[in-house]
This record gives structure tokens, sequence and C-alpha cells, in this order.
């Protein structure tokens, strides 16, 4: 994991030599950024100062451009995100138990991601599904009529799947 | 009107002596399959019926006298995945993987179309473009941007080359002093397609008349109105036209540098500009001294990052410099100072794309197309409540009711049209009324709406113009840069407001604080994005303020749409069979076996599961 | 002389130079178009719309700030729907805000405030909801309050155009823009300085010095205290524009006075350890002469400055002088020497400063600057919160009998004086190290060419045939620009000033506010604050460090000489390099 990352960050500072090679070598910021996001997933702090420092570019401003741009994610995020409904419906159908399955079971809070990187938790306002209330969506999937056991064992088949790919 | 001269001729591609090579012929093919490889028909699976279909052309020996292409977009994205087969012009649209073996088999084996499969009203004749005469939805168009989309595979050179492509280029690198160039842009009378429609041959007059040195040329494709994808077409089905475009731009104002500027969203759209962008380098279409001329000029792409505002030029070449997309106040103008610092022209995808054709068939003749102020044509991206929705190519003048009811195809589901909006989230809502508006620059703004970049949307009479509007404002709202006052906060008091009117909580004072709110943050905004934001709010209220009023005092919402202002109730038809009883997720729904229910109004929350499940018409909505 | 343009204002003719702005040259001919994010030093970012304007033809407002004249323009600055235009800017901007004007430390004083009261907002059309993040109370210095923040910018272009430290940036975007540091991280951990210029040009109170009034008057009303006090020279020069006197005016006598009225039982004056600096800078340098040390030296007296270099220029270490800054060698001396001298506990001592200055708070808790176990200064107020406080014990500040300072370490020459001043360090230097060096006195003791608000500047002194080249930079944007000579060049100069502030310590960021229709860090307000000092030293009949009595008795009764052991320990330091957030060090780069 962490040569992974060295590796990954070896790329990155290979990239960075280049632009500083062009002409007006700040105006390839967002294009680092693209690229440590390709590599990283999402913009981690370290990679963020680093970035800076060898671009020679105030981190305040790197901070700046990384928080205006929406495509750039500043915390890591799952392969799958988890939005609960929270909704009326889904409320009054046991959504706060499913919420609390979930969070039990992945040991995130909302807008946390899984260590293993595999699940990003959300809430959500109405999906619209209130007839299978109450109801989660992974991805774009929607999955309805849960409680405790059947979001756990929904859960377990995503890890599977992602063992296998 | 000259058309003649756009059709694609094959011959000649030596222009003045400068030779332009073609690399392969194509072989002789019985049947030429063009595929649409726009991104809505990849999403429907077109990929997959690309292999499919090479397996079965190679199953039955196919494969020597069919070719196949990608294309770009064909703008039927309503009907997709499209394929047309030539000669024939037949065109298929929604087809499956299944479709495939049957089409091979009758249509390029016993050269009998699948009927069933075929799109169809093939009555009208495009003499523009005959390829694309045989449907309705294309018959009132007039293809100049998208002329090439979905003829030519858009990954070959060789294709572009052979309807004339880097033809406008090489002639005007022998045949046209900069000057020239710019003088026949002018007499164009092309516009910005961007929104603003500012006068192109002008902008490219100041940026030429800027002492010489380091110049850029911007390429603007950083489309992002909700719904819009033209120029993500023009790009993925032709992006040598806007390259070529560009480098000659390069010439006129004496660059020699261009950034295309595209929003990293559309991969698809950067993956065929940079293999577009290699193959005009090794053709020497790009680079030092090209075609042998003593002008050289390259082109790099760079990415955005997911803020709308980018498309503002002053915020877009912020971007490029690596900093916030935030606009700052002009003048100065990026034609004086730009990017860098330097004298920079920029245009849209759709402006750079008309050059070549303008150069090529002339001003004059491109002036001939459209109305007195606006010249050419206009692409819309043509959706909501409307039978055809895909990317519509119109000559300026054409009117707001032959696009929606002649080439859209007017409204499905027997309903009725209750307004189209225009220019996307900068634009305006326009009602019946103003149907036989010609599309021009003018003529929609004196309804109240604009041009923009080509967003057109319909909506019929189950539609809120308060939610609609609403929309908008939600839309514009977010994507505000937050640089100054009047747009990052009044366009949240503007969506506080409207929020609070969709949920039945407003007041009839909140119509005029809209209103007033609305007329100062367009006139004191710094840049377009807040001074077109009221713009959908403004138009609704003009031309709907009914449905406000509504709304406000009755709370009333007469679409239905406005959940907060909705009862459902059970009435006669009822037969007791419990149906919504059992699918209402908060029990607010009462009533014995076999006999009429009753809804809870306290305990409702207005899901509308009930309405859905009746199979009596026994919930009723109001 | 260029050629006159005629515009019309308001339909009455008017002939103007052309090349500038609607708003500058409205201002020549007496309208006063109000006016938010812009500031003459900083770029123009056109982003409040404050000072809007109708230019006929045009199809909307434009801000006049940006907007060029040209000739025939027709303007309009006062029409009916400019004016509700402006109105409803300023509320949306007062809608967004905590509108706690009563327990704001900037009420009375703020531009916000202020614009209001013009607009003539008396009810509010457009409430909604309010941003709210807390404050930032984390740094020693300099605390951040988003809050109150409105978003003209004028604090990230200080902080990148003026001083170019960079700290602060716009983040995120729309109605959720926050000015904050990288990653929105604690000021305390940032690579803010604390020079409080952001706090100086801030309209609101969105910035603010660590305020530590409360705290003082306590120690103040406690008897088994001996509170001892010094201010910095340019708190003299400037105090009474808190008043509501124009700047310039000298009032070291009534601060002298309202100090001893506040509670303190001894008033010294930090001109006193300027004096003392002067002494043991100049040894130094002369030291680094003689024995080929490191040159060019680089003066230490500014604490901004100091934390800039200690991060940015840690290359620049070695160079920099080890003497510490007056208000350091000051409560150094108040707590052994002056405690001895009239025989107390030095614990018993509590040492405050008065600074023109907020970074002197961040320094005076270095950890290194402790004297035997004891912090040396145990308090450091601004001189907005001095005259606060004077202000809120119901002292007549203006009408006040003038009073002196007490020996013995409260006595100055004129080159103390001018320390406040951009150049100042330099020129009172050069004064002590002539003589030093040359054994003869410097008889044109005024050098003029290091005087003035010019960005960096160059002069240079023969000594006994030896040039010697100095420089002087104030603001840290000018520094950085010198220091990048230096770097490329070290030989170039022997002697370099460096101040932090815009104009020196006259225009520090613990300055008072600039009042009604004037501009924060006017340079027209920094010339007068300077000028009172230059003719404080003009006007002393002692002007040379080393003819100060108080100085000679210190070092003949305690200090030895200049650069003795006993100096070294209480009156000189060491700097390191610093990492906050955002630094990494070189070697984990490779």
């Amino acid at each position: 994991m962490v040569e992974m990352a060295q590796e990954k960050m070896d790329e990155l500072r290979t990239f960075i030599a280049a632009c500083m090679q062009k002409e007006y070598s700040d105006s390839y910021l967002i294009a680092v950024l693209h690229k440590a996001q390709e590599l990283f997933g999402y913009l981690p702090v370290e990679v963020m100062d680093e970035v800076a420092q060898r671009m020679n570019i105030p981190t305040a401003h790197l901070w700046g451009v990384a928080t205006f741009y929406h495509y750039f994610n500043l915390k890591p995020i799952g392969k799958y995100v988890i939005s609960v409904c929270l909704g009326t419906a889904c409320y009054v159908k046991g959504a706060t138990e499913v919420l609390e399955a979930i969070k039990r079971e992945l040991g995130v809070e909302i807008g946390q991601t899984t260590a293993d990187n595999l699940f990003t938790l959300h809430e959500a306002r109405c999906l619209g599904a209130c007839g299978i209330a109450p109801v989660i969506m992974i991805n774009d999937k929607i999955y309805g009529e849960l409680d405790a056991k059947k979001v756990v064992a929904l859960i377990n088949q995503y890890r599977k799947t992602a063992q296998v790919a | 009107m000259g058309f003649q001269n756009t059709e694609t001729k094959n011959s000649g591609n030596i222009h003045f002596g400068m030779r332009i090579e073609r690399k392969a012929t194509v072989p002789e093919v019985h049947y030429k399959i063009t595929l649409c490889d726009g991104t809505s028909c990849i999403r429907k699976q077109s990929k997959q019926i690309h292999q499919i279909l090479d397996q079965e052309l190679r199953k039955r020996n196919l494969k020597e006298v069919v070719s196949v292409h990608l294309s770009g977009c064909l703008g039927m994205c309503a009907k997709g995945p499209i394929l047309i087969i030539n000669p024939g012009y037949v065109m298929y649209g929604n087809i499956t993987e299944a479709d495939i073996p049957e089409i091979v088999e009758s249509h390029l084996v016993h050269d009998t179309p699948v009927a069933r499969l075929m799109v169809e009203e093939n009555h009208l004749y495009n003499r523009f473009f005959r390829i694309f005469g045989d449907v309705d939805f294309f018959g009132k168009q007039m293809r100049i941007t998208l002329r090439n989309c979905g003829i030519i595979d858009p990954e070959n050179i060789d294709d572009y080359l052979s309807v004339r492509g880097y033809e406008a280029l090489a002639k005007v690198l022998t045949d046209m002093k900069p000057e020239q160039v710019v003088s026949e842009v002018k007499k164009s009378g092309l516009r910005g397609r961007g929104g603003a429609g500012f006068p192109t041959g002008m902008k490219w007059e100041f940026t030429a008349k800027q002492p010489a040195g380091e110049k850029y040329v911007i390429c603007n494709a950083d489309e992002g109105d909700p719904g819009a994808f033209m120029d993500r077409s023009a790009i993925e089905g032709d992006p040598h036209t806007v390259l070529e475009g560009m480098i000659i731009g390069g010439y006129a104002v004496g660059s020699s540098r261009g950034v295309v500027y595209i929003r990293a969203e559309y991969p698809l759209a950067i993956k065929r500009l940079e293999k577009a962008i290699a193959a005009a380098r090794e053709h020497g279409f790009l680079g030092q001294n090209i075609l042998g001329s003593n002008f050289s000029f390259d082109i790099e792409i760079r990415l955005g990052a997911g803020a709308f505002v980018c498309g503002e030029e002053t915020a877009l070449i912020h971007s490029i410099e690596g900093s916030r997309g935030m606009p700052r106040p002009r003048p100065p103008f990026p034609a004086v100072s730009g990017l860098f610092g330097r004298p920079t022209l920029i245009n849209n995808v759709e402006t750079w794309a008309n050059i070549p054709v303008i150069i090529l068939d002339g001003g004059e003749w491109f002036s001939g197309i459209g109305t007195q102020g606006s010249k050419g044509t206009k692409v819309f991206a043509l959706a909501g409540k409307v039978r055809n929705t895909g990317l519509v190519e119109v000559p300026m003048g054409t009117t707001l009711r032959e696009i929606v009811f002649d080439i859209g195809g007017g409204i499905p589901n027997g309903r009725k049209f209750k307004a189209v909006q225009t220019g996307g989230p900068s634009g305006g809502c326009l009602p019946e009324p103003y149907l036989d508006t010609p599309i021009d620059y003018e003529s929609l703004a004196k309804a109240g709406s604009i041009m923009g970049s080509g967003g057109m949307i319909v909506i019929d009479e189950d539609s809120c113009m308060v939610n609609i509007a609403r929309f908008f404002i939600e839309f514009t709202q977010s994507e505000s840069c937050g640089k100054c006052a009047p747009c990052r906060e009044g366009t949240r008091r503007m969506l506080e407001i409207l929020t609070r009117i969709t949920e039945g909580k407003g007041c009839p004072e909140d119509i005029d604080k809209l209103e007033r709110l609305g007329a100062m943050i367009k006139k004191s905004s710094l840049c377009g994005l807040g001074q077109s934001a009221p713009n959908p709010i403004l138009s609704t209220i003009k031309n709907f303020r009914e449905e406000y009023e509504e709304h406000v005092n009755q709370k009333k919402c007469r679409a239905g749409v406005c959940a907060a202002m909705l009862s459902y109730t059970i009435n006669d038809n009822c037969v007791g069979c419990g149906a919504c009883k059992r699918a209402c997720p908060v029990n607010a729904i009462d009533g014995t076996r076999k006999e009429k229910h009753h809804i809870d109004p306290n305990k409702c929350i207005k899901c509308g599961q009930c309405y859905s499940v009746c199979k009596f018409s026994a919930v009723a909505k109001a | 002389m260029d050629k006159k343009i005629t515009i019309y204002i308001n339909s009455k003719e008017y002939k103007v130079s052309p090349n500038q702005t609607i708003m500058q040259a409205a201002d020549h001919l007496g309208f006063h178009i109000p006016r938010l994010c812009y500031h003459p030093k900083l770029s123009i970012e056109g982003a409040c719309r404050v000072c809007i304007v109708e230019v006929e033809g045009m199809r909307n407002f434009v801000a006049s700030c940006a907007y060029p004249v040209s000739d025939g323009m027709k303007i309009h600055t006062n029409t009916q729907e400019l004016r509700r235009a402006r109105r409803d800017i300023v509320e949306l901007l007062v809608d967004n805000h905590p509108m706690d004007c009563h327990t704001c430390e900037r009420d009375g004083n703020c531009e916000l405030q202020r614009l209001a009261s013009s607009m003539g907002i008396r009810a509010r059309h457009f409430v909604g909801q309010r941003k709210q993040y807390g404050r930032d109370l984390s740094g020693q210095a300099v605390i951040r309050d988003p809050d109150k923040c409105i978003l003209c910018g004028r604090c990230v272009r200080m902080c990148s155009e003026i001083q170019q430290v960079h700290n602060l940036t716009q983040a995120h975007r729309g109605f959720d823009t926050v000015v904050m540091p990288a990653y929105n991280m604690p000021m305390a951990e940032s690579v803010c300085t604390a020079c409080g210029q952001c706090i100086n040009v801030c309209p609101t109170a969105a910035f603010l010095e660590k305020n530590y009034t409360q705290e003082l008057f306590e120690k103040l009303n406690d008897p088994n205290l001996i509170k001892v006090a010094q201010f910095a020279p340019s708190v003299r020069a400037a105090i009474g524009e808190a008043f509501g006197l124009e700047a310039g005016h000298n009032m070291e006598g009534q601060l002298v006075a309202a100090l001893r009225k506040l509670g303190f039982n001894y008033v010294f004056d930090t001109q006193f350890s300027a004096d003392l600096t002067i002494m043991e800078e100049a040894t130094e340098f002369l030291e680094r002469i003689q024995n080929k040390g490191k040159l060019p030296m680089i003066t230490s007296c500014s604490s901004a400055w100091m934390k800039c270099m200690e991060q940015f220029y840690p290359d620049l270490i070695e160079n920099i002088s080890t003497c510490k800054s007056p208000m350091s060698m000051q409560s150094a001396l108040a707590k052994t020497f002056f405690a001895q001298k009239i025989g107390v506990d030095p614990k018993k001592i509590f040492s405050v400063a008065a600074m023109c200055c907020t970074a002197k708070k961040y320094e005076a808790a270095r950890p290194e600057l402790d004297v035997e176990g004891m912090r040396a200064t145990d308090i450091v107020v601004t001189t907005r919160e001095i005259a606060w406080m004077i202000k809120s014990a119901g002292i007549d500040f203006l009408n006040i009998e003038p009073e002196t300072q007490d020996h013995p370490i409260g006595m100055s020459s004129g080159a103390g004086v001018i320390f406040g001043t951009t150049g100042g360090v330099m020129e009172a230097s050069i004064r002590t190290a002539y003589e030093l060096y040359t054994g003869q006195t410097l008889v044109d003791i005024e050098v003029e060419s290091i005087r003035g608000l010019k960005g960096i500047k160059e002069g240079k002194v023969v000594m006994d045939g030896q040039e010697i080249r100095v420089a002087v930079a104030h603001g840290l944007g000018n520094a950085c620009k010198l220091l990048d000579v230096v770097r490329k060049d070290p030989g170039r100069y022997h002697f370099v000033e460096i101040m932090g502030c815009p104009g020196g310590c006259v225009g520090g960021g613990g300055q008072p506010y600039a009042g009604v229709n004037s501009i924060p860090l006017d340079e027209d307000a920094l010339m007068k604050r300077a000028e009172a000092l230059y003719s404080i030293d003009r006007a002393k009949t002692i002007r040379r460090s080393y003819d100060n009595p108080d100085i000679q008795k210190l070092y003949k009764e305690y200090l030895q000489r200049p650069g003795s052991p006993i100096a070294h320990k209480l009156l000189h330091t060491h700097y390191k390099q610093k990492f906050p957030q955002g630094i990494i060090p070189k070697e984990a780069l490779k």
C-alpha cells in the first residue's frame, strides 16, 4: 500500500517536473491537480502540500483553486457511495435504524469513507421512492424496503462484488 | 443561396499549388454504414452494437464490401442508438444488439431494409445535405456547423480531407492576407455563438490590431448549460473543423498559440480532439511552417474542472492560468489583455466551426443566410416535452414554432404547449404568443429571452413555471463564483424566495421582491452569469404572473407540481380495495374493506403512492 | 501633459485628464462615489458593486473603480435607480452579516455600518440564511471571524500583493465562499506572520487582533504587582487619530500621563531600548565588517519579518542580527536591571508593551525570549487597544497634562525615535556605527536617501574610506523582492533594514482604524505619522544613541559594554527555521 502510494507520488513528481519545464508553469496547476486526483482518487493534504512546493505556488492559492472547482474531491470518495434517504416516509418506516446499522457495519459517520475506500456514506433528502421506504441508493441503484439486517446483507454483497473485481 | 458550394467534393484537393495529402483511398464498397458514436448513443450501448455488427459482417464475409464508420452525434438522441446505411440513406433508430443480425441479413444481403426499425417520415428533401434529407427531423434544418457530423469518421483526418477539410486553411495561407481574412469574417456578419452574440469579425479586428508579439487564440468549449450539448457534439463529430477555424483565426490575428479549454466532463470529445490535433500535426496543418508557409501555429488542450462560470471569457482565462475561475471587470478586454496578459481572441466552438465554410464560400454567401442582424445558422439542443429531442441546426430567422412543432414534432401525449425556454439558465420562458418569434439575437432579446449558447427546452401544461424558474436559479446560484455581491447574495435570496413560494409559504410582496432583486442583479452584476441569472424568473413573472399569484394567494399550483400545495383526497370511485392503504408509507389512509377510504391530510406526506397504485381513479390530486 | 477630455457627471460638463477611472475623475471633482472593495494600493477587484454608476449608452451599470473615462462620456452617479440598486446591494451584504453591532469591536468604526447608514437602509427586505462558521481564535495575534466577512477581498489582496505572505485565499465558491488559510487550518498553524495588515484593510471585524484589554485591566488592579509600561515610537505618532485628531500629532506626553492614570507604576519607553538596540546592532555590524562575518547583516526588529524569514528565508538566518527587538530588550531589562535597581523580586514585575504592531503579541510568546525562566513581556496591546482602554477608563486624553517617562530606562535620543518609520533603524545605526568606526561624529545626520515611502531604498556612507552600502525595504512584499536580490548577489549590500509593514511601524497592524472617508494605510497619513517622528528627532538635543546618558549609565552599571557576555545573555537571541503547515523541509522533497 505504502509502496503503491510512493509509486503514484513518483508519477506525479515526473508530471510536475514536465510542467515546470514549460512556459507559464503556474498555469498547469489545474492539470497537475487532475493528475493527482486521477492517481489518488482525491486530493490528500500531503499531496497538495507537495504540489504547491514543487510548483512554487502558495499553498493558499492551491487551496483556493482546489475548493473552487467541483471536480476535485478533497476527501476520499469510496467506490460505492451510499445515500440513505431520510425523507419523511423513510424516516417513519425506520430509516434511522437502517442508517445506524450502516454506520455500525462500516464504522464511519455521515460524510466519511471507509478505510478500504470502498464505501462513502451520505444522507439524502427524499429520493422519490416513498412506496418502497425505507430506501438507500448505492451509486445509481435504489434499494427499498430495507431493515437493519437486509442492509448489512446488501453491503456484504457489494463487498463480494468488489473482491471479485 | 449557393448551397451547391458546400456539397461534398472529392476532387480538387490541390489548392493554389498547395497539396493536401490524403493517406489512403477508400476501397470500393457496396454499403457504407454510419454508426452514431455520440455520448448519448454510447450510453445506449452503441459500442456493443458496433462489436456485434463487426461479428455479423465477418460471419457473412461482408467485411470487404461494407465499411463501418463511427460518427459524432447525429443529433437524434431521442431515437438513439442511430445507424445509417448508404446508399439509400436508410436510418435505423432505437436499435438493440438483437436487431443487428436482422439488419445485416435483410438489408445488406437481401437489399431489403428492415421497415420496423427505420426512422419514419421520408418525404422532405434537403438539398443542402441530401444525406440527411430523408427524415422530417432534419427537414427544416440547415447544417453548417454540424455539416460533417455523422458523415465523416471524426477520428480519421482523411475523412475530413475528403469533404474539403483544411482547404480553407490552404486558401488563407496562399491567397489571403490576414486583413483579408478578418474582413471576410466581418463581411459574413457572423456573431459569437457562445451567448452574447458579439460580432465575431470585430473581435478579430480588435485582436489583430494589437501590436505584434505573443498573442493567443482560444476555443471556449466549456459548455455548461444543463441540457445543452451542441459543442460536445460538434467536437465529437467533427473536431477538425474547429481546429481549422482556430488555425485560420491564428493567422488572421497574428497568433501562434491556440488553446482549447474544454470541460473535463467530456472525455470522448477530449480524446477526439487530442487525436485530431496529433493528426493535424502529422499532416502539417499544425506546427512550424504550416503547409510550407511561414505561418506557425500550435494548439494545446486545457481542461476545466467543473465550474460553469468558466464559460465567461475572463473567468476562462483565469482558469487556464491556473487560478480560481472568477471573472474580472472589463475593460481591458481579452483582445487587449487576455491570457497571460497578452492579446487574446476567444470564440466558442460553434463560432469556430463556421469559419472554414465562411472562408471557402465567402462571407457574402454566409451573410445571405439568416436575418438582417443575425447571419448563418444556429444549433439548438432541443429537449423537454417534445417528440423529437436532439440537436437542431436551423438558419437564423426560423421561428420557434417551426422548431418546436415541425422539427420537434410537437408535444407528446396530447398535452398542451405552455412555453419554450431558450438560452438555458440565462434565458427566458416564452409562451404561446411568442411562438412566431423568428430566432435571431434581437427578436429573442425583445421577447425577453436570449439566444444563449443554444439550449431549448419545451414546457407543457404539466410543468409549473414557478418551479422551473426555481430550478434555473438554483443552478445559477450554485454556480455563482461568489465574487460580486449582487450575484453571490442576490441569487441566493431569489432562490430562498422562490423556494418559499413553491412550498406554499410565499406572500404577495415576494413577487415584487423577486422583480426588484432581479432588476438590480441584472444591471449591477460583474459578469454575464449574474447579469442573466434573473432572466428565467423575470420572464416567467412577466408571462405567467397568474401562476405566481396563484401560488402566493391561493396556495395553488395549477400544474400539480409543487407538492406542498397538493392535497390528495379519495373520491366516490373508491371500491375499498385497500391498495392505497397498503401503499401509504406513513399510514395516512384509513378505511374498512369494501368501503370508501380516507386520507388524513395531517399525516399525508404527498408522496403520491396512493395516486399511482389506485386502479379506479379514486385518488384525486388538487 | 495629457490632453483633457470632456465628461459629463450628472449632466454637468467637466474637463478631466484621460487615462483614469470614473472613480478617480469623480474624486477630483468632489463626487465621493460610495465604495467598499476598492483600495488604491491593491489591484482592482470590481467585486462589491457598491461603486456602480450609470453611463449613458451602456446596458448595465459599470463599476466606477474599474471603468476608464472617455471623451464625451455621460455619467450619472445618483439616479433613483442607482440609489436603489446600491442600497439593495449593501442590504444584501448586511443580510448575510451577524448584525451584532453593539457587541462588535468595530462598532462605530465599521465601513459596512457607515455604508448602510449612508445608503439609508432602514428596513430589511431580503433576510434569509446567514453564514455561520465560527471564529478562529487560535492565533496569538490575529483572529479571524468569517461570519463578519463581506468578501471584499481586501485582506486577501493585502496578504498576497503587498505582503506576499499568501496566507489567505478565498476558498470554495458562490454563497459558500470563505476567506481562510490553506486547508482552513487554524491561523496559529498557518504561514501567517501576524503582521495584522488584514486587520488594517478589513472594512468590518472579520479580522481582529487578539484582545488583551480585559486581562490587562485586571492586572492593573492587582496591588501585588509592579506594573511597568513601554510604548513604541509610532504609537505616540498615531494614537491621536483614535481620539479624532488628524494624523501626525505627537502625543508622547499625553500617553505617558494616561498610562500612569491607568495604573502603571512606571512608564518607560521602547525608544530607550531602541537606543540600546542601536548600540548592540552597530557593534555587531562593525564586528562582522572587521571579522569578515556574514554580510549583509539584516535587522531583526520587526516581528512579522522574523516569522516570515524563519519560514520563507531560512537560508538567511545567519545574516539576521542576533539583537532582540527593542520591545524584548526593554522587557528583559525591566525584569533584571530595573528589578535589581528598585530591589524587588522580578516575578512581581508585570511588563506591558503598547505597540503599533500585532506581531509583537506573537513575539512576546516566543519561549526563546524568556528571561531567567520568566516571560519577558507579559502583555502586548496595540495602539487601538490602549486607546480603547484610555477611553474606557474615562481619561480625557486630549486635554491631559503631558508627563515624562521614568528613569532609568525611559529616556531616549532622537535616533531611538525614528525607529518607528521605514529607514529609521538604518539611519540611527549609521549615526552610531560611523562614530564607533571612525571615532568621529557624523555631521550630516539626516540620511535622506533612505527616508520616504519608496518600496526599496538604497544608500551608502563612506567610513574611513570604506564604502558601506545599505538597503531598506518596508512591507513584506518589498522585503521579499530585496531579499531575492540579496540571495542572488550577497555582496551587493553590507547592511539591510527590513520592516514588515508598509511605511514601517507607523503603518503597523495595530494602528488606529481609518476614520470616516479616509483610507486604511493612506500614504498621506503614513507620511504625517513619520513626519511626527522626524520632528521629535529634530527637536531633541541628543540625537545619537551613544550620547543618551541613561544608555551610558546602563552600560557602566550593568551591561559593561555593547556585545558583552551579559549583554548577549539579555539582549540577543537566535532564530531557527519554522515549518508551518504547507512548508515542507527541503530534504523531504528530494
